[in-house]
């Protein structure tokens, strides 16, 4: 690990301030450090100044007026999981948390962390490999190496690494709203905006600003009624990053679902909202035929190499399998 | 001029290249102390050490282990495993993978469970650390006792940080902290699948996890009592 000159800031605002004294490139902000340390640890993060924000008050989850909750930044995983407000009301995101790491990471993770993880595509990881996210325009071994935990969705010439988070597939479903602050001020980023697709910069990741710190979610008011599934498909049964992730939340009535919010992870670049899939499904009676039907569109535009060319069948099984068990009547259920 | 060189003992002093001493100003300090409107927003103290023309910034830490407060001065990139074990000598707790795969150096904070390798020992001055040598309280704490009675080990490398690890977990547990297999609404039982979902972070290479899994049942029991 590099040596760098740590600092402890125990608010926001002196944060930001001493973040922003720094070049871009050369300092970063410490969280929970699950995924930063590593990183610095194989070399791949060098940075010379690391502000150590766990001291900045930022752990609070508090009820919005709207009836949505706003989650600080550094509130851990675990904690977040376990709320009571978010197990009741937003299940997914509690499911999803769950499906993600281990108990021993999620006690340590924070919210913004877990939003600002890396990929963990090998060659990204490998500083001797090629990767144009780590070295811009140095090239991509993963483009024909090994690929199989590799992206379908979203991806470009330069970068098929895939979005490793399952919170994040989750906040995707939910229309999470990302509160980050900098030397400018405050703003709002909605969640699907915030994580970039690769295409020719692979190596720009978000739209945060030089400087700017992420402070909070906002998740909206859930909608009455609306039930929800979160399952992960991966190499063993527990503690590892999904093949496929399927993150769903529908409401019936009168026979139709009135609302449909689909997302996807292990399959894209970025934490994946299917909205194509969506559009098919949003006020339709529910059936296997259209399941099938709404899967084929969202997979349609999949492109995948010598070994992921499983991933798109297996995206389209388990988007199936959870429509049918969350449309399924109580009686079906049992 | 050392680079990369991995060691367990001095691990601070044989990793650099070069040394460049803060790249943030004191005028830069100054004013973020100013900006803030606090006297004490940012913390950086430096108790430099020479050696070999090089100068290592070093912090002095005070960590909370097992009850017993120690100072000891650190670099800022040493783990709270290597604090442990190359500082404070607490070589109980053990270093498998380094990258938080294995769960070998699992310790208690605040009573919470964490993977000890990925922590900046900086990061947890003022938290109450418990590692396996402070869990026995004059006699041995029934989840040590329980691995004797079940064979829940063979090599014994995993073990303090699969025992820390179930310690943590039997709290999480009582707490009713979900996993990803419990059914909202039901009664929480520990099932198998229960444990070995709230287990999955700790691995054991000799595969003495049938005797690992009985134990943390005999040691749950004893604890409800």
């Amino acid at each position: 690990m590099n040596d760098f000159t740590y600092v402890r800031a125990s608010d926001v605002e002196a944060a930001v301030s001493l973040l922003a004294e720094q070049p871009a490139a050369a300092a970063r902000f410490l969280a929970g450090g699950t995924n930063l340390v590593d990183l610095m640890r194989e070399g791949v993060e060098r940075p010379e100044v690391l502000v150590d924000i766990t001291r900045a008050p930022m752990a609070e989850v508090q009820e919005l007026p709207d009836g949505g909750l706003r989650i600080g930044a550094m509130v851990r995983n675990s904690h977040l999981a376990g709320h009571p407000l978010v197990r009741q009301r937003y299940p997914l995101l509690s499911q999803a948390i769950l499906h993600g790491a281990s108990a021993q990471l999620r006690n340590m993770a924070t919210t913004g962390g877990n939003i600002m993880q890396r990929t963990r595509c090998c060659y990204f990881y490998d500083i001797s490999s090629q990767c144009n996210k780590r070295t811009h325009g140095s090239g991509c071994d993963a483009m024909n190496g090994y690929n199989r935990m590799h992206a379908v969705l979203g991806t470009s010439a330069h970068c098929i690494a895939a979005h490793p988070s399952d919170m994040c597939v989750a906040m995707a479903a939910l229309d999470a709203k990302v509160n980050v602050r900098g030397r400018a001020g405050e703003r709002t980023i909605a969640f699907g905006e915030f994580h970039l697709l690769p295409s020719d910069t692979p190596q720009v990741e978000t739209s945060l600003a030089a400087g700017e710190l992420i402070t909070s979610i906002d998740l909206p008011a859930p909608t009455a009624g609306l039930r929800s599934i979160y399952r992960k498909v991966r190499d063993r049964a527990s503690y590892a990053f999904a093949l496929v992730a399927v993150a769903a939340a529908i409401r019936m009535e009168n026979g139709v679902m009135s609302e449909v919010r689909l997302a996807l992870g292990g399959l894209a670049t970025k934490p994946w909202r299917a909205t194509i899939a969506e559009q098919l499904l949003w006020g339709a009676a529910p059936s296997p035929g259209l399941f099938a039907k709404a899967a084929e569109a969202e997979l349609a535009p999949a492109v995948v190499r010598s070994g992921n060319a499983f991933k798109p069948e297996l995206a389209k099984r388990t988007i199936e399998a959870v429509l049918a068990e969350i449309t399924a009547t109580e009686g079906d259920l049992q | 001029m050392f680079h990369n060189v991995r060691q367990f003992n001095g691990y601070q002093f044989l990793t650099l290249s070069s040394r460049k001493l803060s790249r943030l100003s004191e005028e830069a300090q100054e004013k973020a102390h100013l900006r803030s409107g606090r006297s004490k927003n940012i913390e950086t103290r430096r108790p430099n050490l020479h050696l070999r023309g090089m100068v290592f910034e070093l912090h002095s830490l005070s960590l909370r282990v097992n009850g017993v407060e120690k100072t000891l001065d650190i670099e800022a990139r040493v783990s709270l495993l290597d604090a442990l074990r190359d500082h404070l000598h607490l070589t109980g707790t053990k270093k498998g993978c380094n990258q938080g795969a294995c769960g070998a150096c699992t310790v208690l904070v605040d009573g919470e469970r964490i993977n000890s390798c990925l922590a900046l020992a900086m990061q947890y001055e003022g938290r109450e650390i418990r590692t396996i040598e402070g869990l026995a309280n004059g006699e041995l704490h029934p989840l040590q006792q329980a691995f004797i009675e079940h064979d829940g080990f063979q090599c014994g490398y995993c073990t303090p940080g699969q025992i820390c690890s179930a310690v943590g977990m039997l709290f999480e547990f009582a707490a009713g902290a979900p996993s990803a297999v419990t059914k909202e609404g039901g009664k929480l039982e520990l099932t198998d699948a229960e444990l070995r979902e709230r287990m999955s972070g700790n691995l054991c290479r000799c595969g003495a996890y049938v005797g690992i899994r009985e134990a943390i049942l005999q040691a749950q029991e004893v604890m409800a009592r």
